[in-house]
């Protein structure tokens, strides 16, 4: 029997949590970002200014929503909501600490992965639906990138799968009690990292809402709190991101002294500054450069990661494994 | 349980005739993801967790965002040319077509064997093992059919870059 009110306690926790550290991870980025350029950034509405992004809301849902005439409505509004609800869905299946997720489903990785695809229509369907040529532009690339690093986000796991014998998140973090999977599985975690900031479309691959090229590419046409979805999902997506790439190659909650919650969120603070600090000093790469890179060294790389983990866990196991065959 | 069912099969039945009858294919097309989504939760009600995964990882997520970047192109003159398209005479063959599934069907219920066995293994691991054990043909003949179409494709993204130049 399900216990509902534990349940229902986590979905709010996890819920509030997410939503809240992704108005303040604005705040942070913005802060970090000025740091690092020698500035202050925002500092002026609470301490440090960390209510910055409480205002940021305020303004944002006063603002006029304006939907263009020439846009495909129905479409246009729907939108921004698939990118938030997808990444939002994405964290049922996050393991904070033992026994502390909504659904700890047998096929955990998987579900991550169909999550973050569906999350790709919101890019391409928002950039179609505006009707604008420069967000038009920016959905034709969202769809190349998108693919392409998919591909290798699903291939670069499989190596950490294979180790853990499991596509359960809670069974991938258990394996790692005694060794962290981004010793064996290196190349896989570069792989997915990349992948997973592709994916994020943040810097330096943001190509499908590159502001020097394409207005603002996708939501060019998007205003109001529309606009305020699409933002606040992609610092979701970041949040995910982290979370994964804690959960898959870093541990997860293991750790020593802290309890187990505590040292989840400190390794993904760790990887959330690692990430807006690659925004910070990395320039964005050209369209060309972004798929010949992708196809030409991400994917023999995961290929290669993927065939010589097998190997090894073939030879580990032996043969006795192999007799389960009919 | 059983409502979850019906009413999974209920979108996926509505999302389909939709994509049959919406003029607009790119909206034709988000009803197709829809009734795959739903698809994927009927997979998941009857125990194949994995299919459920693989349905949204794979079709709904690589193969239809592939559809709808061709359709999308298409332009707004598409809506009238489906409208020509769509005559009443077009809906013939495929009613006889699917008056013969829904005859096969009746029968199938009036005869009354109608419990739905599910698949005695549907993990990762036993589906692994049935690919790559007694259906390793299939597997071989699925990539030989692939290794064209990406040569294919090699080819001819080579000749435009050339052209382009």
């Amino acid at each position: 029997m399900i216990d509902w009110s534990h349940t229902a306690l986590t979905i709010a926790v996890i819920l509030g949590s997410c939503l809240t550290l992704a108005g303040m991870m604005i705040w942070l980025e913005r802060r970090l970002l000025g740091v690092w350029q020698e500035r202050y950034g925002p500092n002026r509405l609470g301490p440090g200014g960390c209510l910055q992004s409480l205002a940021d809301m305020i303004k944002i849902f006063t603002k006029e929503d304006w939907i263009p005439p020439f846009a495909d409505k129905a479409v246009f509004v729907i939108t921004p909501a698939i990118v938030v609800i997808t990444a939002l869905m994405s964290f049922a299946v996050v393991p904070v600490a033992p026994d502390f997720v909504v659904a700890d489903l047998n096929v955990g990785v998987l579900f991550f992965l169909a999550m973050s695809s569906l999350a790709a229509y919101s890019v391409i369907i928002g950039g179609w639906a505006s009707n604008n040529k420069f967000a038009f532009l920016g959905s034709l690339r969202a769809i190349a990138q998108l693919l392409s690093y998919e591909v290798f986000m699903g291939l670069s796991l499989m190596g950490t799968v294979l180790l853990a014998g499991s596509f359960n998140l809670s069974d991938i973090v258990e394996a790692q009690r005694h060794q962290w999977f981004v010793i064996p599985q290196f190349f896989g975690f570069l792989c997915f990292f990349m992948a997973g900031l592709a994916e994020a479309h943040r810097t330096p691959f943001d190509m499908p809402e590159a502001e020097a090229e394409l207005v603002a590419g996708y939501h060019s046409e998007y205003s109001g709190m529309k606009f305020g979805m699409f933002f606040v999902g992609e610092y979701l997506s970041i949040l995910l991101l982290s979370a994964m790439t804690v959960i898959l190659f870093f541990g997860g909650w293991h750790g020593p002294w802290l309890p187990p919650a505590v040292w989840f969120g400190l390794k993904m603070f760790g990887f959330i500054v690692l990430i807006i600090l690659i925004r910070a000093t990395w320039p964005r790469f050209r369209f060309d450069q972004l798929l010949t890179f992708g196809w030409k060294v991400v994917m023999p790389l995961a290929l290669i990661n993927l065939l010589l983990t097998g190997g090894v866990v073939l030879w580990k196991t032996g043969a006795s494994e192999l007799s389960m065959l009919p | 349980m059983e409502v979850l069912f019906y009413i999974a099969a209920a979108v996926t039945f509505l999302a389909t005739l939709r994509v049959i009858t919406h003029l607009h294919p790119v909206h034709a097309l988000l009803y197709l993801v829809v009734a795959l989504i739903a698809l994927a939760l009927i997979f998941y009600l009857l125990g194949a967790q994995f299919a459920a995964a693989l349905e949204i990882i794979i079709y709904g997520g690589a193969i239809m965002v592939l559809f709808i970047f061709v359709v999308m192109l298409l332009g707004p003159l598409a809506v009238e040319q489906e409208r020509a398209w769509l005559t009443p005479t077009a809906w013939v063959g495929p009613s006889i077509l699917a008056l013969i599934l829904l005859g096969e069907v009746g029968y199938l219920i009036a005869v009354g064997d109608h419990t739905v066995s599910v698949v005695a293994e549907t993990r990762q691991k036993g589906i692994s093992i049935a690919l790559y054990g007694p259906y390793i043909i299939g597997v071989e003949l699925a990539s030989m059919l692939l290794l064209p179409g990406l040569i294919g494709a090699y080819h001819l993204g080579r000749r435009l870059s050339r052209e382009g130049r």
